[in-house]
């Protein structure tokens, strides 16, 4: 359907914009013109929309999770004491909670919603290289997740998100429907991948060099690498998992012949380089933010480019550090444990980086960047607390305690949710025309940045002192700390209200965003806000790196930025 | 494309036909177009991988299972299709150089021969799969060795016969689907040959499709002694 603009005068599109360029939005019109096209920017839009929507609704299982466990819950022997939920509801909802978020919010958010919409902005081409196969995937990803919320109706899963064998192979709750789902939504992944790392090898604009791709790139062609690579071992394991419930073909279950830990293996092989999935797009974003908002060229850009590959193949030969307490050998335990250590030093290549860029910057501090320091101290919280569950000792007593949840929550929601919205904060201006509201930028990463702490740092102390993950109940001394976590999360929860009332309103009368409101110098900046449909006036040509600031030769007394 | 649309008309007339807006030559949509099937195909390596562990792991835990069992299946048959799924693979060669000379027949005829192998491994594939639903040498719960024994198969399989043909039905099964997707990928190339869409210029789907018939004779060439040749 593209190919034949070629013919249509330019002006016939022009008549709506009021006389102005037409741009992504505004060239066509009409629902049927955004069912069905291939433009990257649309897509990644239309991901956007779908993934905040999922996160609301994700948002509020969690909502009600930390409700269930403000108590009172503990009754005595006599019988249970039942608050909101029974014991049931609340392990179907914790599992909702865990399956939304890990599947069709934080594996996509990212890469298909912003990776799509800037990926090919970025690389200076019209598209990513394969356009129908990127709205394809779109559509991989509605099936999957009405496959994964269908499960809901028919009597939800209580699994926990991880489907362990033999449990998901025998309770009666409708995991089929669910890793049905689950398994959908890899093949989007899977061919969102295909098609980025093909972008970009093939589709760099002249003059734009490996050395001179924004580090968001690099991030994305390592997730890209990550999503190929591992994502196919999750497909087959969930349907064995599949057939194993239907047939019972003795795979998994011991009773049968099986061997749980196999499913343990494949699901971790996969499921550990997916936590990489989840956060390297993070990182990638994080050197954008930092970097322009600092006004200097960033602290080893090679390193920051290079670690994100690194962390992409180590990822792949740790997954055992989640099988500590399985029974798998010591020996096998000590170099799972080993690898773990080894992936924390790209890691920490990347933190000391973004901290030596800020170091002597002249900081802008608004409200994207107010995340990005929010994602630098929970990341670094989340990630060093990494390091104690790679222990193997310490593990053995903190396995599946809330020390484990505390700690990805640090990793997924303070790093990867944070960078998000920090992102969304740091490309709105391009992606919607509008500016958003700066001051309540800040109240919202307020409220995100301590609800957050007040949350999950309580359930640090919660895991030391032995609370398990996943109860719907607890002993009474766990109590206080509960309620202090779920007060939290409300705060938290008002913390992404405030953010959604500000985009709407943004939306409806927010003031008109110049073309490169943070004076970035990568290419997404050349082209207008909105960008026009085939994204820039002939094929830009880059002569520098994405870093290169004019100011930076300049005294270092111009604090203060605009 | 209006906006480029001064960079297309110096470009204009040498700008081919099956060139698509958002690439700037054939060279660069064609090594697009193949490195993204051989990106598909290091997934499908990993897809498949999982069932060969699955199967490494099962035959450790079961070797008699695995040595007596193998027995049940026809070797003759599988080494027929062996036959059937390489000279397939040949003949899909020939089409791609068929494309490479500008042959419209070679290219034709080398897919109907491929389409009509890959037919001859599917019918192959189903009078085996019949012989195994008639005896009950089915996957799981589905495993009847009582009725095989009536039908004079000696299924008295010492470990876990049911696991073995769990495993050879779900790999010959996944294995079998592929062969399937690759012979609807081929028949819309038919359509596409006889509309003269290939040219030594532009064949990287034909290209592409040819390759993904390779890898699924290459998954059949590990199936074939892993399943049927167990010693």
């Amino acid at each position: 359907m593209e190919s034949n603009h070629n013919n249509v005068p330019q002006s016939a599109h022009a008549a709506s914009a009021g006389g102005a360029e037409p741009n992504y939005i505004n060239a066509h019109k009409g629902i049927w013109s955004w069912m069905t096209t291939v433009d990257h920017k649309r897509l990644g839009l239309m991901y956007l929309v779908g993934v905040l929507t999922f996160f609301g609704l994700g948002g509020i299982f969690a909502l009600l999770v930390r409700t269930q466990l403000l108590g009172p819950i503990f009754g005595g022997a006599s019988g249970k004491q039942e608050w909101l939920f029974s014991g049931d509801t609340y392990n179907k909802l914790f599992t909702l909670h865990g399956a939304v978020m890990v599947f069709l919010v934080i594996i996509p958010s990212i890469p298909a919603s912003l990776g799509n919409f800037f990926l090919p902005l970025m690389l200076g081409a019209k598209d990513v290289a394969f356009p129908k196969l990127n709205l394809m995937s779109f559509y991989v990803y509605v099936l999957g997740g009405i496959f994964l919320l269908f499960s809901i109706f028919t009597g939800a899963v209580d699994t926990g998100w991880t489907f362990y064998t033999p449990y998901s192979s025998t309770t009666s709750t409708s995991v089929v429907s669910a890793v049905m789902g689950v398994f959908i939504l890899g093949f989007s992944s899977i061919l969102t991948g295909v098609n980025f790392i093909v972008t970009i090898h093939k589709m760099r604009a002249p003059g734009l060099t490996w050395v001179r791709l924004p580090l968001f790139v690099w991030a994305q062609y390592a997730t890209s690498l990550i999503q190929v690579l591992a994502t196919p071992v999750l497909a087959i394991t969930l349907m064995l998992l599949a057939i194993e419930r239907t047939m019972g073909i003795g795979i998994f279950d011991a009773k049968l012949g099986g061997d749980p830990v196999l499913f343990q293996h494949f699901f971790w092989f996969y499921s550990h380089p997916a936590v990489y999935i989840m956060i390297l797009p993070a990182f990638g974003v994080i050197s954008e933010i930092i970097t322009i908002n600092s006004r200097k060229q960033i602290f080893g850009y090679k390193a920051i480019a290079m670690s994100s590959v690194a962390i992409a193949v180590i990822g792949f030969l740790v997954w055992g550090h989640h099988m500590f307490t399985s029974g798998q050998s010591e020996l096998a335990s000590a170099v799972f444990s080993f690898l773990t250590f080894a992936v924390a030093i790209p890691t920490a290549i990347k933190t000391f980086s973004w901290v030596a860029t800020m170091y002597g910057g002249s900081l802008r501090m608004n409200s994207a960047m107010w995340y990005a320091q929010a994602f630098l101290f929970l990341f670094t919280i989340g990630g060093l607390t990494g390091l104690f569950l790679g222990t193997l000792s310490v593990d053995i007593h903190l396995h599946d305690t809330y020390f484990v949840v505390a700690h990805f929550h640090y990793v997924m929601m303070g790093g990867t949710m944070t960078a998000f919205v920090g992102a969304l904060h740091h490309w709105w201006p391009k992606m919607t025309g509008r500016m958003l509201n700066e001051f309540w930028g800040k109240v919202s990463c307020f409220f995100v940045f301590v609800g957050f702490n007040v949350t999950f740092f309580s359930q640090f102390l919660l895991g030391t002192k032995g609370m398990p993950r996943r109860y719907a109940n607890y002993l009474p001394e766990f109590q206080t700390w509960h309620q202090i976590s779920t007060i939290g999360s409300y705060l938290l929860g008002l913390g992404f209200f405030i953010t959604l009332i500000y985009m709407i309103q943004s939306l409806i009368n927010g003031e008109k965003a110049p073309k490169n409101p943070w004076g970035g110098l990568s290419l997404e900046w050349e082209t207008d806000s909105p960008p026009i449909e085939h994204n820039f006036h002939g094929q830009p040509v880059v002569n520098n790196g994405p870093y290169e600031f004019p100011e930076i030769d300049h005294s270092k007394s111009n604090r203060g930025g605009h | 494309m209006g906006q480029q649309s001064s960079h297309s008309t110096a470009a204009g007339h040498n700008h081919p036909k099956y060139l698509a807006h958002h690439f700037e030559s054939m060279e660069q949509q064609n090594s697009s177009g193949k490195l993204g099937m051989w990106l598909f195909l290091g997934q499908e390596v990993l897809f498949f991988s999982g069932l060969f562990l699955m199967y490494v792991l099962a035959r450790m835990f079961y070797p008699d299972t695995f040595l007596a069992a193998h027995e049940l299946l026809d070797w003759k048959l599988g080494a027929l299709n062996t036959i059937f799924l390489l000279t397939s693979s040949l003949t899909m060669a020939l089409a791609v150089r068929g494309a490479q000379v500008n042959s419209q027949p070679q290219m034709y005829w080398n897919i109907v021969a491929t389409i009509v192998l890959g037919g001859a491994f599917m019918v192959v594939k189903y009078i085996e799969y019949s012989h195994k639903f008639h005896d009950g040498l089915l996957p799981g719960h589905f495993f009847d060795a009582a009725k095989a024994m009536h039908n004079g198969v000696p299924a008295n399989i010492p470990g876990a016969p049911a696991v073995f043909f769990a495993i050879y039905f779900i790999m010959t099964g996944t294995h079998g689907l592929h062969v399937l997707i690759g012979m609807g990928l081929m028949l819309w190339l038919l359509v596409r040959i006889k509309r003269g869409d290939f040219n030594s210029e532009n064949h990287v789907y034909l290209e592409n499709v040819g390759l993904y018939w390779h890898i699924v004779d290459l998954i059949w060439i590990f199936l074939f002694p892993l399943l049927y040749l167990v010693r």
